[in-house]
């Protein structure tokens, strides 16, 4: 019941972040401490979410707050590699819609 | 049918790293009952938005945390699960009009990034009944014969995966 992000720099402003384990309440603030740093010094950001096995809302209200800080600065956030279960998620909560959801990584 | 064959009952101080061990046991016990896998994950999920909501809210202004009390009720025909605070209570309505997916009309600065429990819980569940007083009771219900069950709760998702 852990989570780990290993973060990997892809060019000058893009890097990329794989995400493992469950990201919950408790787990939740390290993803958010990690990631919204880098929202404010890069206009791109690569979330490989394939080795997530769960997350719950708390979790989606760290990616939401990284869409909005990456947006407000004219960047973008990129979603990968996401379970079935996490785009029943995303789905439910209507934010397939709304986030830049890539299949594949 | 309506005779609680068996329940299981479970304690955990009301902190976050404890919200895990109730997904454990929820998972231990819907695998009992034959639940399917995206069953399981369902409730996981929405028993973990309860729990986190009674983290979060209901003992925000205590400086001892105390307890959630986990309640499984196994019926014939479906699991009950009862998520018990003793914190403060809150607005019920006011909260239920607020919950909803988020909508993407809305300028992306105003979405929330917080609230998605609520609208998790009632669309992973068949029924949410939630008690305000003494505390908040959540009682999430999963019926075992998907037959019979309103089919309608998954509305959402369906829609969606319908574009």
């Amino acid at each position: 019941m852990n989570v780990t992000i290993q973060e990997e720099t892809r060019s000058e402003q893009v890097s990329a972040l794989v995400v493992s384990g469950e990201v919950d309440a408790y787990t939740a603030p390290q993803l958010r401490e990690k990631l919204m740093p880098l929202c404010k010094e890069n206009r791109e950001i690569y979330l490989d979410l394939s080795r997530v096995d769960y997350m719950d809302s708390t979790g989606l209200g760290v990616l939401i707050g990284a869409y909005k800080q990456l947006r407000s600065g004219g960047g973008r956030l990129v979603l990968t590699g996401m379970s079935p279960r996490l785009k029943r998620l995303m789905k439910i909560t209507g934010l397939t819609e709304i986030l830049d959801i890539e299949d594949g990584v | 049918m309506d005779q609680t064959k068996d329940v299981i009952k479970l304690v955990i101080p009301a902190k976050a790293q404890y919200v895990g061990v109730v997904r454990l046991t929820v998972s231990g016990i819907a695998n009992r009952l034959g639940f399917n896998y995206d069953e399981i994950e369902d409730m996981k999920l929405a028993v973990a938005e309860a729990c986190t909501n009674a983290v979060d809210h209901a003992y925000r202004e205590c400086e001892d945390k105390g307890n959630i009390d986990v309640t499984f009720h196994i019926f014939g025909d479906r699991l009950e699960i009862k998520i018990k605070d003793e914190g403060n209570s809150f607005d019920i309505a006011a909260v239920k009009k607020r919950c909803g997916p988020i909508e993407n009309q809305l300028p992306f600065t105003s979405m929330r990034e917080r609230g998605l429990g609520l609208h998790l819980m009632e669309t992973l569940m068949d029924r949410v009944d939630i008690h305000g007083g003494q505390g908040v009771v959540v009682t999430l219900t999963k019926f075992t014969n998907r037959d019979e069950v309103d089919q309608d709760v998954d509305s959402p998702a369906k829609t969606e995966s319908n574009r």
